[in-house]
């Protein structure tokens, strides 16, 4: 244990180095204007490389036991299924939207 | 070790915890777990609120909110990550003297950081940035128009990150106050790893706040 422990303590620096350069190219990444999708892939990616960095090396995840790595990725998890369970919400207001529109105007026109 | 003894005449229905290190390690663990569900189903609503702006329209956050700053202050939380696991490198060497020289920065990091929360919170709402509407000009210059629910998200997940920060900044000051006292050694040292947990936490969250509200 101690020999691991040992062996781990100079990656900081390298972790540290690795989390900077990570944070400019998300920088570099979100300034420029271009698709939307393609952006929040590249961000989101990088955010979760970051999330890994911090969470393995320096919270020590990668010397706990298996278990509790698992258990503590689900909420993680669980959010993502959160956002996609919200969608329903989401869709129903743009569909509303687009549903008044075309109902208003032909109420004009019969009016007429 | 303690837990050893306790267990012995009872070998048989002795289960190893999931941290056998220490057991405190565990209960921030699952604290933690509980509070990554906060701050999801914070980011979620988010998601929602802005995905179903409809017509009205989402501004593009860049056109209120300054990035470089931000930027800024992400770096900062980095750098204190990184003292605080300096501090706990140090003590496992049985340095306490070292140990409280880097919670001190740890603590500095996160003052300087509620600190420039602050200044950018007063900034945009001076800006016009608040709870019930948005500026009319964006940093272009360009008039600008979207839904009034980005200062209300804006200001609860910032807010509730930064309650978190302030937190982290009184734990890690009780924490070095027992460090000057004496009570940790290369041998005890497992609360100033928990408080590292919780702080690396409050990184890696911002992480994320900084990716969803500011950069997307």
């Amino acid at each position: 244990m101690a020999e691991k422990e040992h062996n781990e303590h100079p990656r900081y620096m390298f972790i540290f180095l690795w989390l900077a350069i990570l944070t400019a190219i998300e920088v570099a990444v979100a300034i420029p204007e271009y698709s939307i999708v393609i952006k929040g892939i590249l961000l989101i990616g990088l955010a979760c490389g970051k999330a890994f960095l911090v969470a393995a090396y320096f919270m020590h995840l990668k010397l706990e036991k298996r278990t509790l790595a698992l258990i503590v990725i689900t909420p993680f998890l669980i959010c993502v299924f959160l956002v996609i369970m919200l969608m329903p919400d989401i869709t129903l207001e743009s569909r509303l939207a687009e549903y008044e529109t075309p109902a208003s105007e032909t109420q004009e026109s019969n009016e007429h | 070790m303690e837990q050893a003894t306790t267990f012995d005449h009872a070998e048989d229905v002795y289960e190893p915890s999931l941290t056998p290190d220490s057991l405190g390690k565990l209960g921030m663990w699952i604290f933690l777990i509980g509070d990554t569900m906060s701050f999801g189903a914070l980011l979620a609503a988010y998601a929602a609120v802005r995905a179903g702006a409809g017509i009205i329209g989402w501004v593009p956050p860049d056109e209120i909110l300054g990035i470089n700053l931000t930027a800024g202050m992400t770096f900062l939380l980095i750098c204190s990550s990184v003292t605080m696991v300096k501090a706990l490198e140090s003590i496992q060497k049985g340095n306490v003297g070292r140990m409280c020289d880097f919670l001190g920065l740890t603590i500095l990091g996160g003052i300087i950081f509620l600190g420039l929360q602050a200044y950018e919170w007063t900034h945009l709402i001076k800006h016009g940035l608040t709870l019930t509407g948005i500026p009319e000009h964006g940093l272009s210059g360009d008039l600008i128009t979207g839904s009034n629910l980005f200062g209300p998200t804006f200001y609860a997940i910032t807010g509730f990150h930064g309650l978190h920060v302030t937190g982290g900044v009184i734990y890690l000051i009780v924490i070095l106050r027992n460090g000057w006292t004496g009570r940790y050694t290369a041998e005890y040292y497992h609360e100033v790893e928990i408080v590292g947990l919780y702080w690396h936490f409050v990184d890696l969250i911002w992480i994320m706040v900084f990716t969803f509200i500011y950069l997307l």
